[in-house]
């Protein structure tokens, strides 16, 4: 198959456990495989040096909104991609906080797909849990972060790319949710988000 | 997020229902989102029929103007063409004017399914990557996905073109500078791995890829280093620019670059760089894992066989890690390395053994010290001086543990019967381990101490001492099962000395299942060496002579039978041997005695001498039956041979497996086999066929011509003489050019008593379809070129 594939996406927290996973390949038949895969990627990886510090903030009409240029990726955030080979497949990964990314790939795949999907979803997660990006906040969003995951990749087949996009996807499915008050703020970030969404679909 | 629960459940087809109709409302809903979801979901659950019901919405879909929808509509058409691809076949109008989209991911997603459509039509794919290499590609995936189409475009169409540039070869250049590191990568990825790529066309690959060596992330480094590697392997010289960077990469922070650096490295090095990255590599073993440690050890290894002279540094290298912490493999990979190494360079025999001897004073791993002990014997003795290892050995009977302790005890048996000086010594020693607290090592020592101190006979002794156990140790496993204790003692002659040859596995694909075994029965591997060994070791037809030729298998049953057979024809210079492989596919038989009756009324040449029967054919475990035949030597006899199957056939339960004790006895008829002329030449190829010609002068030389009457085309008659001659064709001229009046074909081979054949043959097509042929042949000897021109005047 010629089509870039994605064979998982990963996000597990500071000691290796499941945050959110989702796997497109019938490599890890069951669960107890998917785990003990999991469980040894997080050993092999933990001690390299793929930590970033924080987000890119921008200021948007006097509020601070965790914002990304769509196409940029800073020059920070790829100089902390760290890449590794493990039972042959090409894994790329980030850290940040307690959170830990990996996106999975065969071994012929593209290293720089793998990286830019990586990258989509990292700071998707980062538009959707405004700029708090630890384990708690993801916990607390796992709705937002599954349909995230969903937006991304179908099946393997990459879906989309740019964080904006997918961010502003996973706001216009949960603004239907009944929004009670406490959550206004919420909805009034992603309701920019989906605006800035609009205006890049027009562009 | 309902959608995302109800993929994940995947409900069965009745729950479907349901849960469809209200999709198929949210497909027409005004809201996007919903119904690019709806249609992902729908493709998911959906089967073939409801999916025609869809399909007018799915069609719409594509061309939506929004690109939410459409990505979703083309996605969910990449899944349903694995499963549903004539109906996803029909959409391929709409996907054409969606990879004309102005959005970038659509295009993306539309190629890849247009691809997929038609990617058997090879003209279809064709004619996509030239309007696209022309046109404007938006986004980097679609891009890349581009670069990997042309370069299947590129690999396909490599057979015909000999000469210049490939096509698309400079879209790929042009590709290097592209703004998307992505697409960069994939072209350069591209043109690395062109078949048959030149060193002109590599180059700006490579430096485009060496850019990235030095780049920052360490991504771009990782996937730049990976390729140089692959490209190592086969362009070594290419590569040697990137040395300098190479080197650089040896002390990154990321281990799996560091250690592909350090293997490309040993790959491109030259012999004077070989010091310096001994001495790089020292200090980058202590920090890397055994998995690595080994990739990098095999690479030393193919690196000391290119540069036999730098054996002295390597081998120092070796042994030094060899003392260091270490796991079981990685040790073992050492040792294997030494051997190989030893075996290969004989200037390193005497150090390496030296090494040898030293790793095992103190080696934890009983199976390593084992085995040098054992290398040690077979190659110790042949040294100049075999006293010097003799120290290391005798330590090891007092040191060890019990195992080492007997191995150690062979090999000083091995030096004393090989080394004729060091005999009475090692007497010395043998009887010093007489008195040994392990009863394997006092036996084997009392058992060399007798029959190598015995006189005469000494020759059979080592025989029996040393020499190899030629039975298979399956076989004599069963044997002594099989044995019960009575008057006889066992005979290790009964010991069947063929091996029941197991149906061969196939090769388990990564995430593939892994096929059934069904259908004819596989025979043993064709080579001519396996075969001769398997014919060797029958001792009927042991004195046959050397094999000249095995047949490929012949089928003499058709598919789906209850009993498959197939025939392969063995030519001796006087005799034939038919070897019969049968497989019986019922489960509840099991075929005893098995035989086949040959009835070679139609050969008069043949006489039969010899058949060994199958003893037992269980359900799918396929076994081997012979019949030999006498014929006159040398002499190329053709005959036909009718066949029919004979054996006593007993009924086996299933489920317990056994078998009845007395059984019906019964015969299967099979087809005929027929011994022809082809049998008896050997496909030989030359490779300048005009120099052969010549040199094979004309002495022998018989022109003839013949009319081969009306046939199909010029090439079916072509091939037809090719086969009945059975001799190789040279320089391509097999192949028959369409629509040709005529055509010359070059044969060689080698006829049986090794005689060297040359055919030229010269094809006309005459009127309407006839074709008339000049047959020139030359050979050694004129009775054969005589031969020739039988076979084809009677053929």
């Amino acid at each position: 198959e010629s089509c870039p594939s994605i064979k998982n996406i990963l996000l597990l927290d500071s000691e290796g456990n499941r945050v959110a996973v989702k796997y497109y390949s019938d490599e890890w038949p069951n669960n107890s495989v998917k785990e003990a895969f999991e469980k040894s990627l997080f050993t092999k990886t933990q001690k390299t040096n793929a930590r970033t510090e924080d987000y890119v903030f921008n200021e948007v009409g006097g509020r601070v909104i965790p914002w990304i240029e769509p196409g940029r990726v800073s020059n920070e955030d790829l100089n902390t991609t760290e890449i590794a080979m493990f039972e042959s497949h090409i894994i790329v990964y980030k850290f940040v906080q307690d959170l830990h990314f990996f996106v999975t790939g065969a071994e012929n795949e593209n290293e720089l797909i793998l990286v830019t999907v990586l990258q989509g979803f990292f700071d998707a997660v980062g538009l959707l849990l405004r700029g708090t990006v630890d384990k708690k906040e993801a916990l607390e969003n796992l709705d937002l972060i599954l349909l995230c995951l969903d937006e991304i990749v179908d099946g393997g087949i990459i879906l989309e790319t740019d964080a904006n996009v997918i961010a502003g996807k996973v706001a216009s499915h949960s603004i239907d949710a009944a929004a009670p008050l406490s959550e206004q703020t919420i909805s009034q970030a992603l309701a920019t988000a989906r605006e800035h969404l609009a205006r890049s679909l027009l562009k | 997020m309902v959608y995302v629960i109800i993929k994940e459940l995947s409900p069965s087809a009745d729950e479907v229902i349901i849960v469809t109709s209200s999709l198929m409302k949210d497909m027409t809903s005004k809201t996007d989102m919903y119904r690019a979801n709806a249609i992902r979901v729908l493709c998911q659950i959906t089967d073939g029929t409801l999916l025609t019901q869809i399909e007018r919405y799915l069609k719409q879909a594509i061309v939506d103007k929004n690109p939410v929808v459409a990505s979703a509509a083309l996605v969910s058409g990449i899944h349903l063409l694995q499963t549903n691809p004539e109906i996803v076949k029909r959409w391929s109008n709409e996907v054409q004017e969606a990879v004309q989209s102005r959005a970038a991911l659509v295009q993306f997603h539309a190629l890849a399914l247009l691809h997929q459509i038609r990617q058997n039509d090879r003209l279809a794919v064709n004619k996509l990557v030239s309007s696209l290499t022309r046109g404007s590609v938006r986004s980097p995936l679609a891009q890349c996905l581009l670069i990997r189409y042309t370069s299947q475009v590129i690999r396909e169409s490599a057979s015909n073109t000999q000469t210049g540039d490939r096509p698309f070869y400079d879209f790929l250049e042009g590709c290097l500078r592209h703004k998307a590191e992505m697409v960069i990568f994939e072209a350069a990825r591209a043109i690395t791995e062109l078949n048959g790529v030149t060193s002109r066309e590599l180059t700006p690959a490579i430096t485009v890829l060496q850019l990235f060596l030095s780049s920052t992330k360490p991504v771009l480094r990782f996937a730049a280093i990976r390729t140089l590697n692959k490209v190592a392997m086969t362009h070594p010289i290419a590569v040697t620019n990137c040395n300098i960077d190479m080197e650089s990469l040896i002390s990154d922070q990321n281990r799996s670059i560091a250690t592909l650096a350090i293997t490309t490295l040993l790959k491109t090095g030259n012999e004077s760089s070989v010091d310096r990255l001994m001495k790089q590599i020292t200090t980058f073993m202590s920090d890397i894992a055994d998995e690595f440690k080994i990739v990098v050890i095999e690479a030393i290894r193919s690196l000391c066989l290119k540069f036999p002279l730098k054996h002295r540094s390597l081998m120092n290298f070796l042994s030094n890690i060899l003392r260091e912490e270490g796991g079981f493999e990685y040790k073992k990979a050492i040792v294997d390395s030494i051997v190989i190494l030893i075996r290969d360079i004989p200037e390193a025999k005497e150090s390496g053994l030296l090494h040898l001897c030293e790793f095992i004073e103190d080696c934890e791993f009983t199976y390593l010290s084992t085995q040098i002990l054992h290398f040690l014997g077979i190659e110790g003795p042949k040294t100049s001086d075999p006293s010097k290892y003799i120290r290391y050995i005798y330590n090891r009977v007092h040191l060890e543990n019990a195992t080492v302790r007997a191995g150690a005890v062979s090999t000083l048996a091995k030096f004393g019967a090989l080394v004729d000086s060091l005999k009475p010594r090692i007497f010395v020693l043998l009887r010093r381990c007489l008195f040994d607290t392990d009863d394997e090592v006092r036996d084997r020592a009392t058992l060399y101490l007798n029959t190598l101190g015995a006189d005469g006979a000494v020759e059979d002794m080592k025989e029996f001492l040393f020499g190899s156990l030629d039975i298979p140790l399956v076989n004599l496993e069963r044997s002594l099962k099989n044995y019960e204790p009575s008057e006889e003692s066992f005979d290790i002659n009964s010991v069947p000395k063929e091996v029941k040859i197991q149906p061969l596995a196939e090769k388990k694909a990564p995430g593939k299942k892994p096929t059934g075994l069904g259908g004819p029965p596989p025979g043993p591997p064709s080579t001519i060496d396996a075969y001769e060994k398997l014919l060797s070791s029958i001792p009927e037809f042991a004195n046959f002579g050397k094999l000249f030729k095995s047949s490929a298998p012949v089928e003499l049953t058709e598919a789906e039978t209850e009993y498959a057979v197939n025939v392969v024809k063995h030519i001796f210079d006087g005799h034939v041997v038919f070897q019969y492989n049968c497989t019986n596919t019922i489960p509840e038989q099991l075929l005893e005695n098995v035989t086949v009756i040959v009835d070679a009324s139609d050969a008069e040449e043949f006489a039969e001498v010899a058949s060994k029967p199958l003893r037992s054919l269980p359900y799918d475990s396929p076994g081997q039956t012979f019949v030999a035949f006498e014929k006159p030597e040398g002499v190329p006899a053709v005959g036909k041979f009718s066949n029919m199957l004979r054996f006593i056939v007993k009924e086996v339960d299933p489920s317990t497996g056994e078998a009845d004790d007395d059984g019906v006895e019964d015969e299967y008829q099979l087809e005929e086999l027929e011994v022809v002329a082809a049998d008896y030449m050997l496909k030989v190829g030359v490779s300048n066929f005009r120099n052969a010609w010549e040199s094979m002068g004309p002495d022998c030389e018989r022109v003839d011509e013949y009319d081969l009457g009306p046939r199909e085309n010029l090439a079916e008659a072509v091939n037809a003489v090719i086969n009945l001659l059975g001799m190789q064709p040279c320089e391509g001229t097999e192949v028959v050019p369409s629509n040709s009046r005529s055509h010359t074909c070059l044969l060689s081979g080698l006829y049986i008593g090794n005689v060297k054949v040359l055919v030229r043959l010269q094809f006309g097509i005459d009127g309407p379809k006839d074709v008339a042929m000049k047959l020139a042949v030359r050979s050694e000897d004129e009775a054969v070129s005589d031969a020739i021109h039988e076979i084809v005047a009677s053929g």
